[in-house]
């Protein structure tokens, strides 16, 4: 390899993506904006889900309960009502996403047998809201069930039955507040690596080929390698800044933590760039045309990554058979790379599988990347 | 040194599916000649050059340029040629002086020698003032000189050029030419495709080809020679269309067609054309204008030796 011709080749592309308004806004918006969004838009956890009441009793024991669902962060009693039909009327009008009966024995079961039940209508419509719904307003029941519990037992004098024998204190480690922005933004980066360098490289030889300058650049003597390293050099570099940004941008505006090393994620996020940008360039090669590459480029970069790389969606609660396509998935390892070390703290020897497999992805890509291009017409 | 021929073509064959773009196309280019490539859209010229400067595999034959094999050696030959393509293909977002560096940079012209070459292309393409401007913004003219100045940057041995002044207004086309007249004086040997007869007129050497294959090959006056088997005479007469279906007919006459506003008549030597074919139209009831010998131009004889298909397109005036 000639490094004068490849560094004449990757000046031209750096001075090329400068005066590009497209490749500029895929180079510097598309990442502000796509963790701007990700961070803000897509929430996993539910707070403040609105709740209506149809009280059928409005005993002492009824408003004990409700004061549980009042008290707690997760949801907001909005109103009371008086029948049934306007309770489903504002779940149909998306007035509320739970509504809450209490039967008109509530507390006449209870005292008598000690047990009694409550109605829950969920708005299933969004199903993880409504888990989650469901999740929450378990744990109040759960709680306001206990004191119940004791409550009976004492009265009978039966103090020592009251005794929860056995408890599981959890603690969750990583994301300690469980809080979803923390568990998405760190695999939102690579969402970003994965737009921009598809985008980028996508369109580098097509445009050559559209614009027809690639007619004369065949005609130097510059190599089909020394091509491909002149011009996915600057995109690597643009990356690698992109990456940079999106960490700060992570930890400084959203609050993420970053605990692990930064080496360890320059190193993983250069491999799965190589793998990225090589797909790009692969796809640019084949197509000619810059229209058609970027969108095959975001079909096979961006589409898996965001739905089948556990960035959102944890691949342990996919079916069996999506989740062994997952292994195939090249920004599974770095989506687990990047987790492990925003939240984990890891290094580089604690991701050994991710930086094994995706190793053997950079080396299988670059080397089909090098053997795409041929230095001919048609 | 200079008996091997610069460029050496035998029997060279270029198919696209069952089509035949070039066929069994041979020739010889000496060092420091400028050779042309005449002939229609679509006759073969640029599959030619591509084959020649290693960006088409040929199907068959052989070719040499600068001593090497184009097919075996693509690689070594590009670092000895210079290629301008038919259409315009440097960098429209970068400066002149951006892409003369660029590809000072891709033939590895190094530090001091790749200043002074580029300041050698501007001075050429009289650039000088406008080097920091968008490539994109400039004149024909200058885009075209620019193009030359990248292709020849690394002082190639051959320089190869496709339809170099389509779309180019006169006076450059002028200047282009005297350009390549000063670099064929320094032994540069230059292969260049076109459809305009006057540039071809230009050539040390040209070869006419047609649907694939050469018709002819020779100096310009040569060509014109062999090829008009007769007396030629302009003949301005109304109306035309009537007048080439009957003087077609006329005793002595070989061929005719219709050049401009007036017919090109050949009619066999030692006849008397300019008081028969008066006379012959006056029978027909044609009103004749003008009646003269003229010398035979390249399109006549292209005419003459491809049997009435021309060239389809003339000079810009």
């Amino acid at each position: 390899m000639n490094l004068r011709r490849t560094i004449a080749m990757s000046r031209k592309e750096f001075i090329q993506v400068r005066r590009d308004p497209r490749s500029l806004v895929i180079a510097l918006f598309l990442p502000l904006i796509q963790i701007l969004m990700l961070g803000y838009g897509a929430r996993l956890d539910a707070n403040h889900i609105p709740v209506y009441v149809f009280d059928q009793e409005g005993s002492q024991d009824s408003q004990a309960l409700l004061k549980g669902f009042q008290a707690s962060q997760y949801f907001d009693v909005v109103k009371v009502v008086n029948n049934y039909g306007d309770l489903v009327r504002a779940i149909d009008a998306d007035q509320c996403k739970l509504g809450i009966v209490i039967p008109w024995d509530f507390s006449k079961r209870l005292d008598d047998a000690g047990r009694t039940e409550v109605q829950a209508l969920l708005d299933g419509t969004d199903d993880n809201s409504a888990q989650l719904a469901e999740g929450y307003a378990e744990a109040v029941v759960g709680t306001y069930q206990r004191q119940v519990q004791l409550d009976w037992f004492a009265r009978r004098g039966l103090s020592q039955q009251a005794m929860v024998p056995l408890s599981v204190d959890y603690r969750t480690w990583f994301n300690e507040d469980l809080e979803s922005k923390d568990f998405i933004i760190p695999g939102a980066v690579a969402l970003v690596m994965a737009l921009t360098g598809a985008l980028l490289s996508s369109l580098t030889i097509a445009r050559e080929w559209e614009r027809g300058t690639m007619e004369q650049l065949i005609a130097t003597p510059i190599t089909a390698l020394e091509i491909m390293a002149g011009k996915l050099g600057p995109y690597l570099l643009i990356g690698l800044a992109d990456a940079a940004f999106s960490a700060v941008f992570a930890v400084g505006w959203f609050g993420v933590p970053f605990r692990g090393g930064r080496v360890a994620f320059f190193f993983v996020t250069t491999l799965f760039l190589i793998v990225v940008l090589g797909i790009g360039y692969i796809i640019s090669v084949t197509t000619r045309s810059q229209l058609g590459a970027s969108q095959y480029a975001l079909l096979v970069t961006l589409l898996p990554t965001t739905m089948l790389s556990g960035f959102a969606f944890p691949i342990d609660q996919m079916p069996a058979t999506i989740r062994a396509i997952t292994y195939v998935v090249y920004s599974r390892y770095y989506v687990s790379a990047l987790k492990r070390i925003f939240l984990g703290g890891a290094g580089i020897p604690d991701l050994a599988p991710q930086i094994i497999a995706m190793t053997v992805y950079a080396v299988v890509i670059g080397y089909f990347a090098t053997r795409a291009f041929r230095k001919q017409l048609q | 040194m200079n008996e091997l021929p610069s460029i050496l073509v035998d029997k060279l064959v270029k198919r696209f599916g069952t089509f035949t773009a070039v066929d069994r196309v041979s020739f010889q280019i000496r060092s420091g000649e400028i050779f042309g490539l005449l002939g229609p859209n679509g006759s073969g010229k640029s599959t030619t050059i591509r084959m020649l400067c290693g960006l088409l595999t040929p199907s068959a034959g052989r070719a040499t340029v600068a001593g090497f094999d184009v097919a075996r050696h693509a690689e070594e030959t590009r670092q000895h040629i210079g290629y301008m393509s038919q259409k315009f293909s440097l960098y429209n977002d970068l400066t002149a002086i951006e892409n003369l560096q660029f590809f000072g940079g891709l033939y590895g012209v190094k530090g001091s020698m790749l200043a002074e070459r580029i300041a050698w292309a501007v001075r050429m393409a009289g650039l000088a003032g406008s080097e920091q401007l968008l490539t994109g913004e400039l004149s024909g003219g200058w885009k075209q000189r620019l193009a030359l100045g990248c292709a020849v940057l690394h002082r190639p041995k051959v320089l190869f050029l496709d339809e170099p002044t389509a779309g180019v207004d006169p006076l450059s086309r002028r200047q282009f030419w005297d350009l390549i007249h000063e670099m064929s004086r320094q032994n540069v040997t230059i292969l260049v495709t076109t459809h305009y007869m006057d540039e071809a007129e230009y050539c040390n050497r040209l070869a006419l080809i047609e649907q694939g294959r050469i018709v002819a090959m020779g100096t310009p006056s040569e060509i014109k020679q062999t090829a008009t088997r007769g007396d030629l005479l302009l003949v301005e007469c109304s109306p035309l269309g009537g007048a080439l279906a009957a003087i077609k007919q006329a005793p002595g006459v070989i061929e005719a067609s219709v050049f401009g506003a007036a017919l090109h008549v050949v009619v066999e030597t030692g006849r008397q054309p300019l008081t028969e074919l008066p006379a012959f139209l006056a029978a027909h009831e044609i009103k004749l204008d003008r009646i003269e010998r003229i010398s035979p131009s390249l399109e006549d004889a292209f005419v003459s030796l491809t049997g009435g298909r021309s060239l389809g397109s003339e000079a810009p005036r």
